[in-house]
C-alpha cells in the first residue's frame, strides 16, 4: 500500500476502495490548499516527505483506526508542488453506520498532521517562500538564506 | 569509532546545507552524542534546541543507542495535512 503520490488525488477512486455492501456510510475529508496563510497570499505549497518513514506512519495510523473502530480507511496525500485549491491530502473512511466513520476520519487526519513526516513550504504572490512551521509563534520561519 | 550518514529534510536540510551528513562516534553511541557531533558541523549551530530523531524509521530518544547500519534521520517540526 503505497500513501504518498505526486500526481493528483482521485477522491473518488479513494472512495470506490473503501465501499462495501455493509458499510452504510462513507465520510471523507479532503485537505485543499488555502490562498490565504497568516495574512499572506499563497500561490501554492510545495510538499515533501521522509517516504519510508511516512508510508511506516500511515500504515500504522491506518492500522490503529481499525482497532479504535469497525472502518476500512483510505488515505493518500500527495507531495510535490500543490497549486491553490488542489487536495492535498484525502481521508475516505467508511463504515456499517455514520459514527463511527465520521469519528475515524476525523482522528485519521489529526494523526495525519501530528505524526506523518511531511514539510511543507509555501510560495507567495510576492515571489518569497516560509517554511510551515505549526511551533512556530507565527506558523512559518524563514529558509535560509543562500551563502 | 564508527561512521553514521544522518538524513536531513526541509529546513534541516537548508541549514546544513545536504540532505545527509556523516558523523564520527565511538562505539555504542547514543542520540545525545550525535546531536552534539551534529551541531559543531557547518550549519549546525542554527539547529533548535530540541530535536526530533528517527532511528529506523521510529522516533528515537537522547539515551537510544546508535547500532551498525541504523538509518537516523533528522526531522524539522511536521507539518503535513
Amino acid at each position: 500500500m503505497t500513501f504518498l503520490q505526486d500526481a493528483p488525488i482521485d477522491s473518488e477512486r479513494l472512495i470506490a476502495q473503501v465501499a462495501a455492501s455493509d458499510h452504510g456510510a462513507v465520510v471523507t475529508f479532503a485537505g485543499n490548499v488555502r490562498n490565504i496563510h497568516a495574512g499572506r497570499g499563497v500561490v501554492s505549497l510545495a510538499y515533501s516527505a521522509y517516504r519510508p518513514m511516512a508510508e511506516a506512519v500511515c500504515t500504522a495510523i491506518v492500522a490503529e483506526a481499525g482497532e479504535r473502530w469497525p472502518v476500512t480507511i483510505a488515505l493518500v496525500h500527495r507531495l510535490g508542488e500543490i497549486a491553490v485549491g488542489e487536495t492535498a491530502v484525502v481521508v475516505a473512511a467508511a463504515s456499517a453506520h455514520r459514527d463511527a466513520a465520521f469519528a475515524a476520519c476525523r482522528w485519521v487526519i489529526d494523526q495525519v498532521k501530528e505524526r506523518v513526516p511531511i514539510w511543507k513550504r509555501e510560495r507567495y504572490a510576492d515571489g518569497t517562500e516560509l517554511w510551515v512551521d505549526p511551533t512556530a509563534p507565527e506558523g512559518v520561519v524563514m529558509p535560509q538564506a543562500r551563502p | 569509532m564508527n561512521s553514521h550518514r544522518v538524513l536531513l529534510f526541509a529546513r534541516y536540510a537548508e541549514l546544513m546545507g545536504a540532505g545527509a551528513v556523516e558523523v564520527i562516534l565511538p562505539d555504542h553511541a547514543d542520540i545525545a552524542q550525535l546531536v552534539s557531533a551534529l551541531r559543531n558541523l557547518p550549519g549546525g549551530a542554527l539547529l533548535p534546541p530540541e530535536l526530533f530523531v528517527a532511528v529506523n524509521l521510529r522516533r528515537a530518544h537522547l539515551a537510544t543507542v546508535l547500532g551498525p547500519g541504523d538509518e537516523i534521520a533528522v526531522l524539522p517540526p511536521l507539518a503535513g495535512g
